[in-house]
């Protein structure tokens, strides 16, 4: 009788397996896809721990910040990045624009049964170099399989914790009468690039998503010592969204400049053809800034200054109005509300 | 965006709204309805209100694809996805129409429908064949516009002998639409012109106009989607009301001929004839004012071979739809405008879509309320 060999374990087939339920039974199967997969790519000491939780340093000065994102994009691959690196530049944004520099992410993987290892291989490793560009490691995680069907591939789920430090104070809620409101870029990348990747379209566009950390950006504004009120990344619901949310925190009135704001033309002329306003299109690299307008050029100029903030613009500014509306003065001279978005943007037919 | 932006300059709409403002004759005051939603859309969100003098009035008309889809219909759509259990394919801005019992497309498909959003019919064609064991409909809406890509969508899945595909043929058209308009409620209107639609007339060009201005005595100028080309509409609306004049006048001559598109036109012709009657939202049951498929496509008509009975429901009691939709009231005028039925919620077809009169005056314009 041949002797077992111990211990010996099969390689995951990285080029032709497929998740399976066994992969989130919490048996072997298990064990391995953590080590050969998700610790290759993104091992560091706390993962290392294996423990159930991961210990962390308690932080000197300051205040935690924490936030929370689920991603569910389709496609999972789409021109400029896929879900893995997605789900790391969306929640160190969500920590950064509270003010924190962000030190810690977790990521919680639910796999659909069937899903090709190779694929979820890819967004393991883009996760992996996302987080180590950024500088933040992802020190715990957790992963489940659904049936077939009952999932649409790959969702992740992942959870930031920064530190802002004492006496910063960074909210939708400190916006006043008087100030300026400023985005990083050009509006609307992410969202089209997605939409150009969805295969029922079948039209081919150049535009790329401007998934992208940004930490250092505005390391760099708060640097600049401009009385910055309020920061957030316009994602789902695109910068209209956004700016509704702080004119109701704040209970202020915005106007917006039509003609001020940075488009890019592949994206204006692709919202065109399908009817839809790039004001509501999702971005995710890019951040709505608002100050005191005493200070809008010096935070222009930091913005500008930054690799991910070249495009940076003053797009409007904010005044009282009791009613909270967002208007815009259209670059053909007359006024609009950029209302809420209502429901998903949907195509018009005619 | 080049070809674009020229339609959309700033300074040359500024000049055309001071050239308005000195031809306007400030004793009288001028009430001009646009037919289509694309122009209602377009006046909305670029503010042309705002560049026009106080006597002139812009009326929002029903050439809206989905605010004159009657709930009957949805509700065939609807019960095509729920009951027999067939794939049905819409255009986007149709999910969310209002429809019996509290649902919508959009509903449906939460309720476990198989409802997609399609952007083009052929991709219709294309979900049935890749879906050969499955019946798959596409809820075919609107007006000249998008009837003819219906037809070639319908010929190709003959040629291709396709039996799981068919049509919920829903076109409508514009001149029976205008006609009632004319019709029934010139007293309480009293409208001194029509912007003319644009995609529309690319179709069947100017020539059907021609009736109405020699007829109502009312000038009609056909006008593009962009928002120099409806500034310049309205000052030609207005020059003809000036010099009492009711002509058929074409401002969208970059594509507007007054033949139309004669090659779609056989195209419509050759699969669709019209129905006696067909009711629509909001101005009624109007005769010869929609398309069936002919006999000979007859298998590619899903009421056919569904055995759809149509059972016409009647609005909500509060909505004001047919008014809004006849240009006898405005949105605000509602009561239920921005209270009960907003975009979210929409309780009657105007709401709905972006260019329907409500939801844009909702979306666009209700700062001016007050």
């Amino acid at each position: 009788m041949p002797e077992s060999r111990k211990n010996y374990l099969r390689p995951l087939d990285l080029k032709h397996g497929r998740v399976d339920m066994a992969h989130g039974a919490g048996g072997r199967a298990m064990a391995q896809l953590i080590d050969e997969l998700f610790a290759r790519h993104l091992g560091n000491e706390w993962l290392a721990q294996g423990d159930d939780g991961a210990v962390l340093p308690a932080p000197g000065a300051g205040r935690l910040v924490m936030a929370t994102d689920s991603h569910v994009v389709s496609p999972l691959f789409f021109p400029g990045g896929d879900i893995g690196c997605l789900a790391v530049h969306g929640t160190i944004n969500d920590v950064a624009v509270m003010g924190a520099q962000p030190l810690w992410l977790s990521a919680a993987f639910i796999l659909e049964e069937g899903y090709p290892l190779a694929d979820l291989a890819r967004i393991v490793a883009s996760m992996a170099t996302a987080a180590r560009q950024a500088g933040v490691p992802v020190v715990t995680g957790d992963t489940k399989v659904v049936e077939r069907g009952k999932g649409d591939g790959v969702f992740i789920t992942t959870t930031g914790v920064g530190v802002v430090p004492p006496g910063r104070e960074l909210s939708g809620s400190r916006v006043q009468p008087g100030d300026a409101i400023l985005v990083s870029g050009t509006l609307g990348d992410h969202g089209m690039a997605i939409m150009a990747g969805r295969e029922s379209l079948g039209f081919e566009s150049p535009i790329v998503s401007d998934t992208a950390a940004l930490h250092g950006l505005i390391a760099d504004l708060l640097a600049s010592g401009a009385d910055i009120h309020a920061l957030r990344d316009p994602t789902r619901g695109g910068l209209a969204t956004t700016l509704n949310e702080i004119a109701r925190q704040s209970g202020v009135g915005m106007m917006l400049q039509e003609k001020a704001l940075p488009i890019s033309p592949p994206v204006a002329a692709a919202c065109e053809f399908l009817g839809l306003d790039p004001l509501y299109v999702a971005n995710e690299g890019k951040l709505v800034a608002i100050c005191a307008q005493n200070d809008a050029e010096k935070l222009l100029t930091a913005m500008r200054s930054h690799p991910l903030g070249r495009r940076a613009a003053v797009i409007g500014s904010v005044h009282d109005d009791p009613q909270q509306f967002v208007q815009m003065a259209t670059a053909f001279g007359g006024k609009r509300i950029v209302d809420w978005l209502t429901g998903d943007q949907l195509p018009r037919i005619c | 965006m080049k070809y674009i932006d020229e339609f959309r300059d700033g300074d040359v709409a500024r000049k055309l709204a001071a050239a308005i403002a000195s031809e306007v004759n400030p004793a009288r005051r001028y009430r001009f309805m646009e037919f289509c939603g694309g122009h209602t859309h377009a006046i909305s969100r670029y503010g042309i209100a705002d560049l026009l003098p106080d006597n002139v009035r812009m009326i929002h008309g029903p050439g809206c694809p989905v605010c004159v889809l009657p709930i009957g219909r949805v509700d065939q759509a609807i019960a095509l996805a729920l009951a027999h259990g067939v794939i049905v394919c819409a255009y986007g801005d149709c999910l969310r129409v209002p429809a019996s019992g509290g649902l919508s497309l959009l509903k449906a498909k939460a309720r476990g429908g198989d409802i997609r959003m399609i952007y083009s019919c052929a991709d219709a064609v294309a979900l049935a064949r890749q879906n050969p064991d499955k019946q798959v409909v596409f809820f075919a809406i609107g007006f000249e516009t998008t009837t003819p890509p219906t037809a070639v969508a319908i010929k190709q899945a003959a040629a291709l002998g396709l039996s799981n595909f068919s049509v919920l043929c829903c076109h409508v058209l514009t001149p029976p639409a205008i006609a009632s308009i004319m019709e029934g409620a010139d007293e309480q209107l009293q409208l001194d012109g029509f912007v003319g639609p644009a995609h529309v007339s690319t179709i069947i060009g100017s020539r059907p106009y021609e009736p109405f201005a020699t007829r109502y005595r009312k000038p009609v100028v056909i006008a593009g989607f962009e928002p120099l080309d409806v500034l310049q509409a309205i000052r030609m609306l207005i020059r003809q009301a000036n010099e009492g004049r009711a002509e058929v006048e074409n401002e969208f001559s970059r594509a507007v001929d007054r033949d139309g598109n004669r090659k779609a036109q056989a195209l419509m012709d050759e699969v669709f004839e019209l129905r006696e009657s067909f009711e629509w939202r909001g101005l009624g049951t109007l005769p010869y004012s929609a398309r069936r498929l002919r006999a000979e496509f007859a298998g590619f008509d899903a009421e056919h071979r569904f055995a759809l009975a149509y059972r016409p429901v009647a609005d909500h009691k509060g909505c004001d739809c047919g008014e809004i939709l006849r240009g006898i009231k405005r949105p605000q005028d509602c009561k239920l405008f921005g209270t009960v039925c907003t975009p979210e919620n929409p309780i009657g077809s105007c709401m709905v879509s972006s260019e329907g009169a409500c939801a844009a005056h909702y979306t666009y314009g209700r700062h001016k309320n007050a």
